[in-house]
């Protein structure tokens, strides 16, 4: 459906606008709380996670085994006073947080959890992710400029570099998806891969997914790719400044991202909410279990692969990072939709 | 779906260009030598002039075509690219700015040229145009540590960029009302719709990018600025290459699409070409730095060639392609001279040298003959068949008014001879010869002295 | 009446942004608007079913080459700026200008003619999709001109690295 399309459908029913409008609204009110529900509980697991890997125990005094303490974080940061600083610029100050949430939050819109389950299924979703992605780095400029503070800025000037080369490399590895599914909507990729047995792209395009996961890191400031906000040289980068509950919004706006890259790299690589043909061949049963259960199972594998990444490698230096992106990644995307490209056109 | 290849045969030689251009590139990475460069270019431009007359047709639905029009322009590119080749090889070694993307870049300006010359359609005009503007806007500021090479870069870039919004604002108009960009399907349209406010309005943007891009008064602002802080190397191409594809496109689209209002552009080109003229000839007297001399010389000539244009006769166009083949050869000739000499940028440098260094002094003295038009030099031939062609074309007073300012052009140019053989040397004059120089000084020259002595072989 | 409605905000706001953006004195806010303005511009062209567009116009305008704007603003020294002398002394002749250059669109625009519609009426777009005739025209009537375009581009790239890359 065309995004305006949508929009015609619902001025067109007169009767049922009020009902249509409501379904969408408990979509998206379903879709948003869910997601806040992972991302306050993606924090207590990363620390569990990577605690156990350190071989510590990570939180354990809130409730048992500490599974209440995403809650009291977030009731802290909730009540905590927001300070703006003297020589802030304040507008900008102030709208810099929002911006990355909302960016975030408005590419869930787009994604299919599963089959029939999309807020919006646009013919162009697949970009849509791409432009609201490329919007988080206003968040992350406005804030490292408008804090003015210099470690705030250091940490801006760093992200945003990092951010938009990045970009590139995403770009350009999804473009190889593309190409195969014959299509940007991410219904209709996840479909596409059902006509092979293998029924994940991850198989013949290996190289755009190593070179999709590793930017994806990157864009998410994510270890090994968390120099903007290196603790131990920027204390935390372009949001130093912030504190309260704008802080917890950029905080909020880097786990969902993570979620999004994850979705994606679901999506585009990994079948979706569906399973491979040649599996479900072999035991048809497994077509009983709802795709929602795969879609988060492999969702949750990937924001796992976070916290075993950040555990294990230690972090690039910055020439380093934009060399990797620049002469690495970017001619290896690039090569891959030639190839992808040659192959599709002999077929 | 099944989409019919086009036909790339009249595109030959614009491929060779864009992809010996490319090739130089990544061969930049493996040789050092950057003369081998030069000479792959010049192999390039040479494959091209070989190709090019088998080269005629129409291609990609209409939007490109090659014609005996467009081919002679393209002759002109090449003879300029050549020869720029051939004088720069040494000099921007001395320049420090010898990167390989130079010639690479040289390359992408003539294939920009040469797909303005053939362009049938806006959109290709357009993008030629801004494909050769890149180019030599970074050309111009090549020499990255010299501040006037920055400004002449930057000027050109800012003044050029407003050029090409005027002209896609006028070719916008022109859109909106014949609702095609393929300049022959306009001018039927037009026919069929006649005069109108729009038209005009359309036409004047139109005339004013591509009068921008030849230096006619009043909008020549830039080029001494930018002459003067180019790359010599860099002027001669910019004073040959751009002016020529500007005539070019204004040859094509003036007499095919703006056909049904020729008197309408020819009142506001007769004024332009005077203005041109007077500007040129009169600020250049004043200056004492041979490349600003140049510039304003340059932007004489653009007045004089204008003439071909208002005459609105074949036998106009013809002329005007001669004289600006002809033009290439003197114009590149005397830039070369002034890259020979270790300091020849000022007028003052010039004092005495016919004493000092006899052969070039000689040289410099056909060539600025050649530039005021005193025969036997290829310079008095261009302008002499330009005029008898407008005087035919019933515009008699535009040529005694033309002759006028060559005979105040004289003043400078003499100026130079004068200075050359009549003042006391202050200093020897030092020298830098390279064969390539060399070769490049003995065409420029034979070509002005064989064509003012023989000039059936362009004339006809 | 709605599309009416709908294109009317989109002009006045347009409008509103883009004059915000040359007012105001701080030129990171300048730029800020901008990126609002580039939005409206996206929605613009959903209005007109041109989905790809926006999406495009969004990717490339406001996250990439708006971002790479405020990139080098950044570094401006903003309190000069905001202090130092505007060029806009002569404002007035510039607003005349401007004005009689408006008028003069408004009169010359009126000439201009609908041409004959073409093959990619609304429903055959919705049919195909935005994305699909857009390459589909881009890639076989406009190749050539899109080959050109590309040169361009990789002039540009040259350009900047000639320019500005440190020699040893």
């Amino acid at each position: 459906m065309n995004i305006f399309g949508l929009f015609d459908g619902l001025i067109g029913m007169q009767g049922s606008l009020a009902l249509n409008i409501l379904i969408i609204i408990v979509k998206i009110a379903v879709v948003v709380g869910i997601t806040m529900l992972h991302v306050a509980y993606a924090t207590y697991f990363e620390r569990k996670v990577i605690g156990h890997m350190q071989v510590r125990l990570g939180p354990m005094r809130v409730g048992p085994h500490g599974i209440l303490q995403p809650i009291a974080d977030g009731i802290k940061l909730f009540f905590k006073e927001d300070i703006v600083p003297d020589g802030a610029d304040k507008p900008v100050f102030k709208i810099a947080p929002i911006i990355p949430v909302f960016a975030a939050l408005s590419s869930l819109a787009v994604i299919p959890f599963f089959e029939g389950f999309v807020i919006a299924d646009i013919n162009i979703g697949l970009l849509y992710i791409l432009a609201m992605s490329s919007l988080g780095a206003y968040g992350i400029v406005m804030s490292g400029w408008s804090s003015n503070s210099k470690y705030s800025f250091l940490g801006g000037l760093r992200s945003s570099a990092q951010v938009i080369s990045y970009e590139i490399a995403i770009g350009l590895s999804l473009v190889g998806v593309m190409i195969m599914a014959g299509s940007l909507s991410l219904n209709d990729i996840v479909k596409a891969q059902q006509q092979h047995w293998h029924g994940m792209y991850l198989i013949p395009q290996f190289i755009a997914y190593f070179v999709f996961l590793v930017a994806a890191f990157a864009e998410t400031n994510r270890a090994p790719f968390d120099l903007p906000e290196a603790e131990s040289e920027l204390v935390a980068g372009y949001f130093v400044e912030y504190s309260g509950m704008r802080f917890a919004l950029f905080y909020a706006a880097e786990y969902m991202g993570m979620i999004i890259m994850s979705s994606i790299a679901v999506v585009c690589f990994w079948g979706g909410w569906t399973m491979p043909p040649v599996i479900t061949n072999a035991v048809p049963a497994i077509k009983m279990v709802p795709g929602i259960v795969w879609f988060v199972g492999k969702v949750y594998f990937h924001i796992f692969l976070y916290y075993w990444i950040r555990a294990t490698l230690p972090r690039y230096r910055y020439d380093q990072l934009m060399a990797l992106g620049w002469k690495v990644l970017i001619p290896l995307a690039l090569a891959n939709i030639v190839v992808t490209a040659i192959v599709k056109f002999m077929s | 779906m099944n989409i019919p290849f086009p036909d790339l045969r009249p595109v030959t030689p614009e491929i060779i260009m864009t992809l010996s251009a490319t090739a130089l590139l990544i061969l930049e990475l493996i040789f050092k030598n950057k003369g081998v460069l030069a000479f792959i270019g010049i192999l390039a431009a040479a494959a091209v002039m070989y190709i090019m007359p088998a080269s005629m047709g129409e291609t990609f639905g209409g939007m490109f075509i090659s014609d005996s029009y467009s081919i002679f322009f393209k002759f002109i590119f090449i003879i300029n690219l050549i020869l720029t080749i051939l004088i720069s090889l040494r000099y921007i070694q001395r320049q420090k700015a010898e990167y390989g993307e130079y010639y690479s870049l040289l390359l992408f300006a003539t294939a920009g040229m040469m797909l303005m010359a053939s362009a049938k359609d806006l959109i290709i005009l357009y993008l030629g145009l801004e494909l050769m503007a890149l180019s030599t806007y970074i050309l111009a500021g090549i020499k990255r540590h010299d501040v006037k090479s920055n400004e002449a870069a930057i000027k050109y870039f800012l003044l050029g960029g407003f050029s090409s919004a005027l002209l896609l604002y006028g070719i916008s108009l022109l859109y909106g009302m014949t609702t095609t960009t393929d300049i022959y399907k306009i001018a039927e349209h037009l026919k069929a719709t006649g005069v109108t406010t729009t038209l005009l309005l359309s036409m004047i943007l139109i005339a004013v990018a591509f009068l921008f891009k030849i230096a006619a008064a009043p909008f020549h602002m830039w080029a001494p600025d930018v002459y003067e802080g180019a790359p010599t190397s860099i002027t001669a191409f910019m004073s040959v290459g751009p002016k020529a594809a500007g005539f070019a496109v204004i040859g094509r689209v003036f007499y095919t699409a703006f056909q049904n209002i020729q008197t309408d552009w020819t009142t506001i080109l007769i004024g332009i070409a005077i203005l041109t003229m007077a500007v040129g000839n009169i600020l250049a007297i004043v200056q004492t730095n041979i490349k600003r001399m140049l510039a304003y010389s340059s932007i004489a000539h653009a007045g004089y060639i204008l003439l071909g244009i208002i005459a609105g006769t074949t036998e106009g166009l013809n002329a005007m392609m001669t004289y600006l083949f002809i033009y290439a050869f003197m114009n590149i000739g005397a830039f070369a001279i002034v890259i020979i000499l270790d300091r020849g940028e000022e007028l003052s440098d010039y004092e005495g040298l016919a004493k000092n260094r006899p052969l070039v002094a000689a040289l410099m003295l056909v060539f600025m003959f050649s530039l005021t038009g005193i025969p036997p030099t290829a310079g008095f031939i261009a302008k002499f068949n330009l005029f008898t062609a407008v005087i035919k074309a019933g515009y008699t007073w535009l040529v005694i008014i033309a002759v006028m300012f060559s005979a105040i052009s004289a003043y400078y140019y003499l100026r130079v001879v004068m200075n050359m053989y009549m003042k006391e040397m202050k200093q020897e004059a030092a020298i830098h010869l390279s064969p390539s120089l060399s070769l490049a000084i003995l065409i420029t020259v034979l070509m002005v002295l064989i064509i003012g002595i023989m000039p059936s072989m362009v004339i006809g | 009446m709605l599309s009416k409605l709908f294109f009317g905000y989109f002009a006045v706001i347009m409008v509103a942004l883009s004059l915000l953006v040359i007012t105001r004195r701080n030129p990171v806010h300048s730029v800020l608007w901008m990126l609002v303005l580039f939005f409206h511009i996206a929605g613009l062209y959903l209005f007109l079913n041109a989905e790809f567009l926006a999406a495009v116009q969004v990717i490339l305008y406001a996250g990439a080459i708006l971002v790479l704007f405020l990139f080098v603003i950044m570094m401006l020294n903003i309190k000069v700026e905001i202090t130092a002398e505007r060029f806009i002394g002569e404002w007035p002749i510039g607003v005349a200008l401007g004005l009689s250059i408006l008028m003069l669109i408004y009169f010359t625009t009126s000439k201009l003619i609908q041409g004959p519609a073409g093959q990619f009426s609304i429903e055959a777009i919705k049919a195909e999709t935005h994305t699909k005739a857009l390459g589909k025209v881009l890639y076989t009537e406009y190749l050539f001109p899109f080959e050109i375009a590309s040169l361009i581009l990789l002039i540009a790239i040259v350009g900047a690295i000639v320019l500005a890359k440190k020699r040893g």
